[in-house]
């Protein structure tokens, strides 16, 4: 009995060490072990390809290094894509970084930055607060640094030189904007239903300050329930399952991603009402799933969150080092889809 | 009579979920109304039902794991694993509505959750790992593997077949209430008709003593960690079946946590040695009854977790034995003002 229990440890722990460096090697997920393994893609062939084109008088090639939050969704994998593609197109020798959801990774990406004397920094920061001390190294160092997607909460702006992101308030207002727009000449109540993102978060809360601005200015429009789907499907069926038994009469749905939207459109349908024709859609993000309900009209109205900054970023970062300034703050170019203009729009969308 | 009422382990549990329920009556008097809708039925009730099967599964497991005196944290990490290897197999097939394509997906998943089940049991007994820690490993890592599965992306399948499996209905009831009956039935046939029921809370009572009197302990300890794992795999595939969608981040998130407020709440000891499984069914019910009483009252979504607290707070004090004999207690020796001098004036 002993020597079995001996030997399935001994087995046990065998696999499990592979099994962790099968996930380790296999992607960037969060059980990785190794902290912020700073992986150089460096892409050595196309510059000297442009280099022989261009010949020897060319500046060096801008190095910029990248910290990202991590590869938790389809919009964050598609912002790295954009990212390392553009930064491949313009020929920067991108070194980039995965903190894996710790600030304390991300940290330590931004230190070996410093220590390799990139030229430009660039990072997604994890959470809002604590990065005055390695920002302030940053600028003792010489480097500028670049925000992008999330802001942090530094009192002192001139640790970075530029915020580049999506306006959430923005988002809500041209979700309300629509809604204020298709019933200026409503007689009746309009009642709206809301799924909020995860209770705290920038973006819930920035959604809902935007959308009810502008509805404010229509008494007829109401917002008569308001609860929390967690950005997820499951979470967005189980609540709108349950407005809809607590409320009989509901036109709108305001939901503030995609996921939440969809996981609510199975509830109506649940329910033997057509979503987008008995209960009006709008929602934010635009990923596929979301833009391929759209498109068959169940979801109305999508604002889109656009994670494909990689070529404003690359402008940002080359207008620093060429010393021209640059605006303190770079609003993402997002657009808005309606049912037919997602139709047209779906064939060619990259995520 | 009366005594006997008050005795029984599911008088308070069942008082409180009608509580609950009683008080979304008073809120909303067409809370009960249940309606045949395109051969099925239709309200809240149902809902909490069918929302609650995976949480009442993932529970049953962890009832049996905690009557051995252990605990598995990672039932949560397999709901997503299971879930996420279920809608990859379908997603990847070319007609993803076909019978043995979504039968040999719900396989494999259940099979990986089985084999995930074992070694929990194997890191307990082989090992000699506490239980705690011994499914901490898989909690976190198993999340991982979920997302290595889905590559970080939320997966959508269109598959009518795999849909049934957590949105369908049979005898206008959801097909999922099925599943956890049947799954119910088994765990109760298997640990109040045979031995192992005795066996289970035998070790969980002192694992040693049942040794040395002939329990295999170790072998029944793999069963109960295996049997969570099939659990957990299957409250899975209910949960990604009713979105039609594989979320390696999100999916079964915090579970173990809730599964385990289940078990609490039913009248299970987290001491092991004893167990009830209806106990169990109840208090999952609670949970699911409060999350849908919140939504349906509209609390704002700040004070959610505070509101739950409260109730969850609430329905634990009246359960413990001390807390309602102090209550007791205060009632029958209370004193007004003054009656202390009445009485000395008196004498």
């Amino acid at each position: 009995m002993n020597k079995f229990g001996k030997w399935s440890a001994a087995i046990a722990f065998t696999t499990l060490m592979v099994v962790t460096t099968a996930c380790g090697g296999g992607s960037n997920t969060n059980n990785n072990a190794e902290p912020a393994s700073t992986n150089t893609t460096t892409n050595t062939a196309q510059t000297t390809n442009s280099g022989g084109n261009s010949g020897g008088g060319e500046s060096k090639t801008i190095s910029l290094g990248f910290s990202q939050v991590g590869a938790e969704s389809g919009w964050r994998t598609a912002n790295t894509k954009s990212i390392q593609d553009t930064a491949k197109e313009v020929g920067f020798d991108l070194k980039f970084s995965d903190a894996q959801q710790k600030q304390e990774n991300q940290i330590k990406a931004l230190r070996s930055f410093i220590q390799q004397k990139v030229d430009v920094i660039a990072f997604s920061p994890v959470v809002e607060s604590g990065w005055d001390t390695v920002l302030k190294e940053a600028k003792d160092a010489g480097i500028p640094v670049i925000l992008t997607d999330r802001a942090v909460d530094s009192a002192d702006k001139s640790l970075y030189v530029t915020f580049i992101g999506s306006d959430f308030v923005e988002e809500g207002r041209k979700a309300g904007q629509w809604l204020v727009d298709q019933y200026k000449d409503s007689a009746e109540d309009i009642n709206i239903v809301e799924l909020q993102g995860t209770t705290g978060s920038a973006p819930a809360n920035d959604r809902k300050a935007g959308f009810e601005e502008l509805i404010k200015s229509n008494s007829k429009l109401k917002v008569i329930a308001s609860q929390t789907g967690d950005f997820t499907r499951a979470k967005g069926k189980e609540v709108m399952q349950a407005f809809l038994k607590a409320h009989k009469d509901i036109d709108v749905l305001y939901a503030h991603n995609d996921d939440m939207a969809l996981g609510a459109i199975q509830a109506i349908e649940a329910a033997g009402l057509k979503p987008g024709v008995d209960i009006k859609i709008i929602s934010v993000d635009a990923v596929k799933d979301g833009m391929q309900a759209a498109s068959e009209g169940k979801i109305n109205f999508i604002v889109e969150c656009n994670p494909l900054l990689g070529p404003q970023l690359m402008e940002a970062v080359q207008n620093v080092v060429d010393g021209k300034p640059v605006e303190p703050r770079i609003v993402t170019i997002e657009s808005t889809f309606t049912s037919e203009q997602a139709k047209e729009a779906l064939p060619s969308r990259q995520y | 009579m009366k005594n006997q009422l008050f005795k029984h382990h599911l008088f308070w549990p069942v008082t409180m979920l009608a509580a609950l329920l009683l008080f979304n009556l008073i809120y909303s008097p067409d809370f009960f109304k249940i309606v045949l809708r395109e051969g099925h039925l239709y309200g809240s009730l149902i809902d909490i039902l069918n929302f609650g099967a995976p949480l009442i599964l993932v529970a049953i497991g962890m009832t049996l794991v905690i009557a051995t005196k252990g605990i598995d944290l990672s039932v949560g990490s397999i709901v997503a694993i299971s879930g996420a290897v279920a809608c990859m197999m379908i997603s990847k097939g070319a007609d993803q509505s076909s019978l043995s394509l979504v039968l040999t997906a719900i396989a494999a998943a259940l099979g990986l959750s089985l084999v995930l089940g074992l070694w929990n049991g194997f890191l307990v007994t082989g090992a000699g790992i506490q239980p705690i820690i011994a499914t901490l490993i898989l909690m976190v890592a198993g999340r991982g593997i979920a997302q290595l599965v889905t590559s970080g992306q939320i997966i959508t399948v269109s598959s009518d077949t795999y849909e049934y499996i957590g949105t369908g209905s049979l005898a206008t009831l959801p097909f999922s209430i099925f599943v956890v009956a049947f799954m119910l039935i088994i765990a109760s046939l298997l640990t109040r008709r045979t031995a192992l029921g005795l066996f289970i809370e035998s070790v969980g009572s002192n694992p040693k003593a049942s040794l040395l009197s002939g329990v295999r302990s170790s072998v029944v300890i793999l069963a109960v960690y295996i049997f969570c794992g099939l659990c957990a795999g299957i409250a899975g595939l209910l949960l990604s079946s009713n979105v039609s969608s594989a979320d390696g981040n999100n999916a079964g998130l915090w579970y173990e946590l809730d599964a385990i407020l289940a078990v609490v709440i039913g009248g299970t000891s987290l001491n092991g040695g004893r167990f009830y499984l209806m106990g169990t069914v109840i208090g999952a019910l609670i949970i699911q009854t409060l999350t849908t009483t919140i939504y349906m009252i509209g609390v704002p979504p700040e004070i959610t977790l505070v509101v739950k607290a409260f109730v969850v707070l609430a329905v634990c004090l009246v359960q413990s034995e001390a807390f309602r004999q102090s209550l007791v207690r205060r009632w029958k020796t209370r004193h007004y003002p003054g009656e202390k001098e009445v009485v000395r004036r008196a004498s």
